[in-house]
C-alpha cells in the first residue's frame, strides 16, 4: 500500500517529465506509431487485468526490439503488485532492464520485492530473489540483504537454489558486503545441502566468486577438503547433468594429497563419461586428464583408465556440428599430451563431405598428429581426397598436411613427393603455391634427395603471386642453383620486380643470389652486385639493409669466410612443428571445455581481469609429478629450430599462440623506438666498417663466427648484436673480449663482487607471455657502473637468438649504454648477462616514477615487459658535499617539502647504519646526538642531479628509525623511503 | 536470438559485463560478415560469440569469460529442444508469437547465465501456455520439490489404466566407401528410444547383447546366462544414457537401471564400428567420354535376409555443375535428374533383400569454359530404413518393478521395434 501511496505523490511530477521527454526525444517517437507510448500507458493503467497484460507484453515487445520504452516506468512498475505470476514475471523482466537507467525511480519498487520474497508460492519467493540480484542499483542493494539471508535458509530448496545464485550475483556488485554479511558461509553450509540442485548451484556461486576474488577470504573458499570433495562426488551421482558439469569443474581445481586418493577420485568420475552431455563428458576427461598426471604413468590402473577415455571421446564426435567443433579442440590438446589415447581410432577423424569447414580443418589437423609410419598409407589416399576439393582453406592445409607426413615418416617420403608432384600438375593455382611451400620444408628435411622435381617446380614459376610460395621458390633456386641451369636467369627475372617484393621475398632473394654467386662466381658477379645495391640502396628496411652490407663485407673481404657462412650446414627440421608448449598445454588441459581451450589461449589472454586484480591468482598448473618428464618432452621437441628459412618464411617451430602485451598503449611507442634502434645499429655498422678498415675482416670473422655457433644467422634480428657492438667499439681486442666475456667474466664478478646486497631476481616476462622466453632481473651497482642483470631462459621449443633489448622513456633516461651480448639460447638453456646502464636516454616522467618499460626482441617477436627501478640503483657516488653546503641546501627547501617516515626498528647502531647506507652512496654528513639520540644527515644525489637530504633519527633503546627528507622534488619520496628500508633490512 | 536479417528477435541479459551494443558486434561480425564465418566461436573486441543456426534462425550466446564451451553449446541445442517441444517449429513466426513463453522458459532454464532445469517434461509441470493458475500450497512445494530433486524428470502420482511401453531401436549406419568398395569407416550411431506409459515411480531393468554386459552377467549369475547363446553378442565401442539412468550402477554391476520420464525420451544412445552388416553397397562406374559426354552406371546391391524389405531406398549420383542433360535408364524404381542438386535420385520404393539393380545413365555437359572451376566428384550417397539392426544390436530384456502399485512385469505391453536408417552413406566416385 505504501508504494501505491508514494506513487500517487509522484504521478503529476512524472507526467511533467514524460512531456519533457517528449519534446526532447521527439526523433524518438517518429520513429514509433505516433501515440504508441501514450496508447500504452493508458492500458497499463487499466482496470480490466487482461488488458494491462496485453499492454505489459507489447512494452516488452519493444523493448526487446531496442526500443526505449523507460518512459512507462512508472506504470509497468504499477502492474507489480498483480497475484499473477505470468505478469510478475514481465514486469521483472522490465525491471531488471530499466532499473539501472532510472535507479531512482527502481526504489519504488524494492516494498514489493521485500514482501514478495516472503510470499506464500515459493516460485514466487524464488522469482523474486532472482530479479532483485539482477538489479544492478545500490540503494536497492542495501534492501537485499535481509530477504536473501532468509531465502538461503528456505525450507524450500528451489528457493536455496536460486538465492545461492544470487549470492554470486550480489558478489559481482559487491564483494565487500558479501563477505561483511557473512554469505560466503552461508554458501558453504549449502554444500553440505540435501537437495543436490542446491549443492549444484552453490558450487557454481562458489567457484564463481573465488574466481573473481579480490581479497584472500573469498579466494580461500575453493581451498576445500578431501573429504568435502567426497561428498561433492557423492552428489554428482543425483544432480542434474548441468549440476553434474558445475561440480566436475568444481573439482577439477582440486589436487589430492595422494596417490590413492586421485584413484578413487579417477574411478568415481569415470562413470559420468557415459553420459550424454558432451559437457558433462568433457569436464569429466578434464578430472581425469588431471589427476592422471599425478600417477605412475605405467601402472596398470593408469593405462585402463587411459583406455576408457578413447570411446567416449569418440562418441562426441557423433554430435551435433558445434559440439564437435569444441571436442576436436580439445582432442587436439589431448592428443598432444597424450598420443596413446586415440592412435587406433584414426579413422573417425576421416573428414566427411557434409562437414562444416571448422570441423573439417580441426579433424585434419589431428589426423596428421596421429599418423605414423603404420597408418601413413591410408592417411595419404585421404589427404589427396581432400586437396581435391573446393573449399581453398581447407586444401592448402590437406596440401600441407602432406608435407608434414612426409617430414614425419621417413619411408613414406617419397610417396608423399609424388603425391605432392601430381598436385601440382592440376594447375590449380593456390595448390600448386602451397605444394611448393611445403616441398621446400621437404627439400630442407631431406637435404639432395628429391632434386628430380625441381624441373616440374620451375614451370610453375609464373603462376606464384604469394610472397610464401615465391620466398620458398626462391630458396630453392638458391639451394639448388648448381643444378638449375638457367638458375641465374630465374633468380634475375625475380630481381626485375624487386622493389614490389614483400621483405621476405626480398630477403630471400638476396641470400639465394648469394648462394649462386657462390656457387658459380664466374657469370653471376653482375646478378649479385645489382642485388647488394638494390638491397643496401634502394631498401627501406633495415633488416634487408643490414643483411646486405654483411654480405658485401664478407664477399669483398674474404670469400672463404663467405661460404662458410652463407652455404653453412643447415640443421635438419624435425618433424612435430606446430606443437603447443609444454607449460601452456599442461595449463590448457586444466581449462579442457571450456573457451580457453577452444581458443587454446591461456584463459588471461582474453578475459578481462577485473579492478587490477589485488589477489595474484595462480594460474593452474598440472599437479607437478612429472616436471622432468615434461621437460624430456621439451628436449625432444628442441631442434625444430628456424634455421636459415627462419628469415623470410616464417620459422616452422613458432608456437601458434599469440601474446596479448599487457601495455598495450605503449606499443605503438616502443615499437618506434625498435624501429630507430635498429636503424641507428645499422648506421654505426655502416660507419665502423667504412673507418676501421684492417681490422674488420678478423673482427667480422669472429662475430659471425659467434653467431654462427647456432644453427643459423637470423637474419630478422636488426644487426646480430656482438659483431655490431664489437665494430662500434671500435678498438677490437678489448671491446671484443669486454662482450664475449660479457656472459662469462662479467657476470662472474657481477654474482662475486661488492659487499652490498644483490637484491634477488624478479620474475619481468614470463614464459607464458614470451612464447617460451622467461626473463628475470634485477639492478646493480658496481661503484659507478649501474647496470641490469637478465637472466634469460629459453622453455621454447626452438633455438632463440637474435636478442636486442630496447628501454621505453624513464623518469631517469636510463637506456643500456651498449647493446645486449647474447649469444643464441638453445632451447631449456639458461644465461644470465649483464647489460651496463647509463642515464643519457630520452626522459619522460612515467607513473609510477620508478617504471621502466623494457623491449626484448629475439627471432620470434618482441616482447614488452615494465619492471622498477629500485631507487637506491640510481644513487651516485657524487653526493657526498661539505657540511655548510649541506646546511645552506636544507634551509634553501622550503620545510612544506619536509616529509617524515617511520622506518620501524632495527638491530644497528648508529655507525652500522651510516656504513651500511654509505655503500648505497647514501652519504652522511654530519652526526650528532641529542639527549641520547642519534641523528644523522645525510645526502644522496640522483642520476639525474636531484639531491636528496635526509636527518634519520635513531632512537638507541628502542632502536626505532625515523626519516625526514627534504628535497626540491617530492615525487621521490616514497622511492627513497622504500630504498631506505631495504637497505637497512639487508 | 537473431532471425536471417539480423534483427533481434528475444534478447536477455544475465549479466552486467555484456551491454546492448554486443548484439550490434553479432550482427555487423557474424550474420553479415562479409565472408562467411568458419567457427561457432567467435571473438569480438575480447569477448567470445558462440552461436548455433537453425534454418533461418541464429541463436546466440554472448560471454567475456573464460567458460565451458561444451556446456554453452549443448544448452543453446536444449533450448531449441525446449522451444520445439512448446511450440513446434522453431521459425521467426512462431518465436515471434511465444516471445512472452520464450521469456518465461528463459528463466526458469538459466540463472545468471548458468543452467538450471531443462528437462521438457519437469517445465511443462510449471510453465504453461495458459498461465499459471492460482495454486495451493501444497502444489507448488510438489513443484518446487519436484524440479529440484533427485528424480527431477517424472512426477508423482501418474496412472495410467494401461501400463504400456514402446521400445524403438534406431540406428544410423555411416559408411564411406572407397570406388573400389574398400570400406574407408563405418561406424552405427545407435539411440534407443522408449515411449513409456506406466503408471507410479516404476523401476525398470533393461538388458541388451552387449559383450560387456553378457559376460559380467554371466560371472554374476552363471544359471541363468549359461541359457544365452554364444553367438550374437556385440562389441559396443561406447554407450552413453540418459540423465535417468544410474551411471554408478552401470559401472560397477553393467545393469542398466532407471526409473523412466514419462512420455517419450531418448534412454540410451550407441556407438559401434565392429561387425557391422551393411545393408547395401553401391558399385559406381564413371567414365568421361570426351569433353562433353559422361558415363554413370550405379550398382546397388542389396545385402540382407531375402525376407525382409527395405523401405525409402534413395540413390544420389552428383552430376558436374555443367550438365547440360541426362539421359537415364533404371530397372527399378523411379530416377529423375534434379537439376537443382546437381545430382541424378533414383527412388526405389521397396527393395527385397539380395537383389542386385543397375542404373545407367549418359550425362551430356557443357562446353565447359571454366575449367578452373574443377569438379570434385561428390560421393554417391545413399537413403534407406530396413526393419532390423545393422549392429546386432538386440533388446534382450526390460523389466518393470514398481513395488508400491500392484502390477507386475507381466501387466505392461511392451512393444520393440528396429529401425536401422542411412546416416551418411557414401560411396567415392
Amino acid at each position: 500500500a505504501s508504494v501505491s501511496e508514494s506513487l500517487g505523490n509522484i504521478r503529476p511530477w512524472l507526467q511533467k517529465v514524460t512531456t519533457q521527454a517528449k519534446t526532447t526525444d521527439s526523433k524518438y517517437f517518429t520513429t514509433t506509431r505516433k501515440g504508441e507510448i501514450f496508447e500504452l500507458k493508458a492500458e497499463l493503467n487499466s482496470e480490466r487485468k487482461d488488458k494491462r497484460k496485453e499492454a505489459v507484453k507489447k512494452v516488452i515487445a519493444s523493448m526487446t526490439v531496442g526500443k526505449d520504452v523507460s518512459t512507462l516506468f512508472p506504470d509497468v512498475v504499477n502492474c507489480m503488485q498483480a497475484d499473477n505470476l505470468e505478469l510478475k514475471k514481465l514486469v521483472y523482466l522490465y525491471l531488471m532492464n530499466y532499473a539501472k537507467t532510472q535507479p531512482d525511480k527502481a526504489i519504488m519498487a524494492v516494498n514489493t520485492f521485500v514482501r514478495d520474497c516472503e510470499d506464500p508460492n515459493p516460485l514466487i519467493r524464488a522469482l523474486a530473489v532472482r530479479t532483485i540480484g539482477c538489479i544492478r542499483v545500490d540503494e536497492i542493494t542495501a534492501y537485499l540483504c535481509d530477504p536473501l539471508r532468509k531465502c538461503l535458509k528456505d525450507e524450500d530448496p528451489y528457493v536455496r537454489k536460486t538465492a545461492a545464485v544470487c549470492v554470486a550475483k550480489l558478489h559481482d556488485i559487491d564483494p565487500l558486503l558479501v563477505e561483511e554479511q557473512g554469505f560466503l558461509d552461508a554458501l558453504k553450509e549449502l554444500l553440505a545441502d540435501s537437495n543436490p540442485m542446491v549443492v549444484a548451484n552453490a558450487v557454481a556461486a562458489i567457484t564463481e566468486i573465488s574466481d573473481s576474488a579480490q581479497t584472500d577470504t573469498a579466494a580461500d573458499m575453493l581451498c576445500w577438503s578431501g573429504q568435502l570433495i567426497n561428498k561433492l562426488l557423492t552428489a554428482l551421482n543425483e544432480c542434474t547433468e548441468w549440476g553434474q558439469v558445475f561440480i566436475l569443474d568444481a573439482v577439477a581445481n582440486y589436487t589430492p594429497t595422494e596417490n590413492n586418493e586421485a584413484q578413487n577420485m579417477i574411478e568415481r568420475v569415470s562413470p559420468r563419461l557415459a553420459h550424454a552431455n558432451a559437457a558433462v563428458v568433457l569436464s569429466a576427461v578434464k578430472v581425469i586428464m588431471k589427476l592422471l598426471e599425478m600417477l605412475d604413468p605405467n601402472s596398470d590402473f593408469v593405462l585402463s583408465t587411459i583406455k576408457k577415455l578413447s570411446a567416449p571421446l569418440v562418441t562426441l564426435l557423433s554430435s551435433e556440428p558445434e559440439i564437435q567443433y569444441v571436442a576436436l579442440r580439445n582432442i587436439n590438446l589431448i592428443v598432444q599430451k597424450r598420443p596413446d589415447i586415440l592412435k587406433q581410432e584414426l579413422k573417425v577423424f576421416f573428414v566427411k563431405y557434409n562437414d562444416p569447414i571448422y570441423v573439417k580443418l580441426e579433424k585434419l589437423d589431428i589426423l596428421i598428429r596421429l599418423t605414423s609410419a603404420a597408418n601413413i598409407a591410408n592417411v595419404l589416399a585421404e589427404l589427396k581426397e581432400y586437396a581435391t576439393e573446393v573449399d581453398v582453406d581447407f586444401v592448402r592445409k590437406a596440401v600441407r598436411a602432406i608435407g608434414r607426413c612426409a617430414i614425419k615418416v621417413e619411408s613414406a617420403a617419397e610417396r608423399c613427393v609424388s603425391t605432392l608432384l601430381d598436385l601440382i600438375q592440376t594447375k590449380v593455382n593456390y595448390v600448386v603455391q602451397e605444394a611448393i611451400v611445403v616441398i621446400k620444408d621437404i627439400f630442407r628435411k631431406y637435404p639432395n634427395k628429391y632434386e628430380s622435381v625441381i624441373g616440374t617446380l620451375c614451370e610453375n614459376l609464373d603462376t606464384l603471386d604469394e610472397p610464401e610460395a615465391r620466398a620458398s621458390m626462391i630458396w630453392i633456386i638458391g639451394e639448388y642453383a648448381e643444378r638449375i641451369d638457367n638458375a641465374d636467369e630465374l633468380l634475375e627475372s625475380f630481381l626485375e620486380g624487386f622493389a614490389d617484393e614483400q621483405t621476405a621475398v626480398q630477403l630471400q632473394l638476396l641470400t639465394s643470389v648469394v648462394k649462386l654467386f657462390l656457387k658459380r662466381p664466374t657469370d653471376t658477379q653482375e646478378l649479385v652486385q645489382q642485388a647488394l645495391s638494390l638491397a643496401t640502396q634502394e631498401a627501406d628496411n633495415p633488416d634487408l639493409r643490414d643483411r646486405g652490407y654483411i654480405y658485401w663485407r664478407l664477399l669483398s673481404t674474404d670469400p672463404a669466410a663467405a661460404k662458410q657462412v652463407v652455404l653453412a650446414e643447415k640443421p635438419l627440421i624435425s618433424e612435430e612443428t606446430d606443437l603447443l608448449e609444454p607449460n601452456l598445454l599442461d595449463e590448457l588441459i586444466c581449462h579442457i571445455g571450456s573457451l580457453a581451450s577452444v581458443y587454446h589461449k591461456p584463459p588471461a589472454a582474453f578475459v578481462d581481469g577485473r579492478g587490477g586484480g589485488q589477489v595474484a591468482k595462480a594460474t593452474k598448473g598440472l599437479p607437478s609429478r612429472l616436471a622432468a618428464e615434461a621437460g624430456g618432452a621439451a628436449a625432444a621437441a628442441a631442434g625444430a629450430g628456424g634455421g636459415d628459412f627462419g628469415a623470410g618464411t616464417g620459422a616452422p617451430g613458432r608456437p601458434a599462440v599469440s601474446v596479448i602485451p599487457t601495455q598495450e598503449s605503449l606499443i605503438g611507442d616502443l615499437l618506434d623506438i625498435d624501429m630507430s634502434g635498429g636503424a641507428t645499429a645499422a648506421a654505426a655498422m655502416a660507419a665502423a666498417s667504412a673507418s676501421t678498415n684492417q681490422q674488420p675482416v678478423d673482427l667480422l670473422g669472429e662475430g659471425l663466427d659467434s653467431l654462427l655457433g647456432g644453427p643459423a644467422p637470423s637474419a630478422t634480428s636488426p644487426v646480430p648484436p656482438s659483431g655490431a657492438s664489437a665494430a662500434a667499439g671500435g678498438s677490437g681486442a678489448d671491446s671484443l673480449a669486454d662482450i664475449f666475456g660479457g656472459l662469462g667474466g662479467g657476470v662472474g664478478g657481477g654474482l662475486g663482487g661488492g659487499g652490498g646486497f644483490d637484491p634477488p631476481m624478479e620474475t619481468w616476462l614470463p614464459a607464458q607471455k614470451g612464447k617460451g622466453l622467461q626473463i628475470e632481473g634485477r639492478f646493480l651497482r658496481r661503484g659507478p657502473q649501474l647496470s641490469m642483470e637478465l637472466r634469460l631462459r629459453n622453455n621454447a621449443m626452438q633455438q632463440l637468438n637474435g636478442f636486442a633489448v630496447q628501454f621505453n622513456k624513464n623518469s631517469f633516461g636510463l637506456a643500456p649504454a651498449q647493446p645486449l651480448a647474447m649469444n643464441p639460447l638453445a632451447p631449456q638453456q639458461s644465461v644470465t648477462t649483464l647489460l651496463p646502464l647509463n642515464t643519457k636516454g630520452p626522459v619522460q616522467k612515467m607513473d609510477p616514477l620508478l617504471t621502466l618499460q623494457v623491449a626484448v626482441k629475439n627471432n620470434i617477436d618482441i616482447f614488452y615487459f615494465a619492471c622498477l627501478i629500485p631507487m637506491y640503483a640510481l644513487f651516485t657516488e657524487e653526493g657526498d658535499m661539505d657540511k655548510r653546503v649541506f646546511l645552506s641546501t636544507w634551509k634553501d627547501i622550503p620545510p612544506e617539502n619536509e616529509t617524515q617516515f617511520n622506518l620501524g626498528s632495527y638491530a644497528h647502531d648508529a655507525d652500522t647504519a651510516s656504513t651500511m647506507l654509505r655503500s648505497f652512496n647514501v652519504f652522511t654528513i654530519a652526526k650528532r646526538s641529542v639527549e641520547s639520540t642519534d641523528m644523522l644527515y645525510q645526502c644522496v644525489k640522483l642520476t639525474n642531479g636531484i639531491l636528496v637530504l635526509a636527518e634519520l633519527k635513531i632512537v638507541p633503546q628502542t632502536n626505532a628509525y625515523t626519516l625526514s627528507l627534504k628535497s626540491r622534488h617530492v615525487e621521490i619520496y616514497p622511492g627513497v623511503h622504500e630504498a631506505y628500508l631495504a637497505v637497512l633490512k639487508g | 536470438v537473431y532471425n536471417h536479417k539480423g534483427e533481434v528477435l528475444i534478447s536477455r541479459v544475465y549479466r552486467d559485463d555484456i551491454g546492448r551494443n554486443a548484439v550490434d558486434a553479432f550482427r555487423v561480425n557474424v550474420i553479415h560478415a562479409r565472408q562467411q564465418v568458419r567457427s561457432p566461436v567467435n571473438m569480438i573486441a575480447r569477448t567470445s560469440f558462440f552461436h548455433v543456426k537453425r534454418s533461418n534462425i541464429w541463436l546466440c550466446a554472448v560471454s567475456k569469460k573464460n567458460l565451458n564451451a561444451a556446456l554453452v553449446f549443448q544448452f543453446l541445442y536444449k533450448m531449441l529442444e525446449v522451444m520445439g517441444s512448446y511450440f513446434g517449429k522453431i521459425n521467426e513466426e512462431n518465436i515471434k508469437n511465444n516471445f512472452v513463453l520464450i521469456y518465461e522458459l528463459l528463466d526458469e532454464l538459466l540463472d545468471y547465465g548458468y543452467p538450471q532445469n531443462t528437462d521438457t517434461g519437469v517445465l511443462k509441470t510449471f510453465i504453461t501456455q495458459q498461465g499459471v493458475k492460482s495454486q495451493t500450497k501444497e502444489e507448488t512445494t510438489k513443484i518446487t520439490n519436484q524440479v529440484t530433486g533427485q528424480i527431477a524428470w517424472r512426477r508423482e502420482g501418474i496412472k495410467y489404466r494401461r501400463n504400456e511401453l514402446f521400445l524403438d531401436v534406431v540406428e544410423s549406419v555411416n559408411l564411406l566407401m572407397s570406388p573400389q568398395g574398400q570400406v574407408l569407416s563405418a561406424h552405427v550411431s545407435g539411440r534407443v528410444l522408449m515411449k513409456s506409459y506406466l503408471s507410479g515411480m516404476p523401476e525398470c531393468k533393461f538388458g541388451i547383447n552387449d559383450k560387456v554386459i553378457v559376460e559380467s552377467r554371466r560371472a554374476a549369475d552363471s544359471s541363468s546366462a549359461a541359457g544365452a547363446t554364444k553367438s550374437g553378442h556385440i562389441a559396443i565401442d561406447d554407450c552413453q544414457f540418459h540423465q535417468c539412468v544410474k551411471l554408478s550402477k552401470f559401472d560397477t554391476e553393467h545393469a542398466i537401471s532407471f526409473i523412466p520420464p514419462d512420455g517419450e525420451f531418448e534412454l540410451m544412445r550407441y556407438r559401434n564400428t565392429k561387425d557391422i552388416s551393411l545393408p547395401f553397397r553401391v558399385i559406381p562406374l564413371v567414365r568421361e567420354i570426351g569433353r562433353t559426354k559422361m558415363e554413370v552406371k550405379v550398382v546397388v546391391k542389396s545385402n540382407f535376409k531375402p525376407s525382409l524389405l527395405a523401405q525409402k531406398v534413395e540413390v544420389r549420383i552428383p552430376t558436374p555443375l555443367n550438365t547440360s542433360g541426362v539421359q537415364v535408364i533404371c530397372m527399378k524404381g523411379k530416377a529423375r535428374y534434379k537439376a537443382s542438386d546437381n545430382a541424378i535420385v533414383w527412388k526405389i520404393k521397396r527393395m527385397g533383400g539380395m537383389k542386385e539393380w543397375q542404373l545407367s545413365a549418359e550425362i551430356d555437359l557443357l562446353n565447359a569454359t571454366d575449367k578452373a572451376k574443377k569438379w570434385t566428384r561428390p560421393p554417391i550417397s545413399m537413403n534407406f530404413e530396413v526393419p532390423f539392426a545393422a549392429s546386432g544390436f538386440k533388446v534382450r530384456y526390460l523389466k518393470v518393478f514398481e513395488s508400491k502399485l500392484n502390477y507386475s512385469d507381466h501387466d505392461v505391453i511392451k512393444w520393440v521395434r528396429y529401425i536401422g536408417k542411412s546416416g551418411l552413406y557414401e560411396t567415392r566416385c
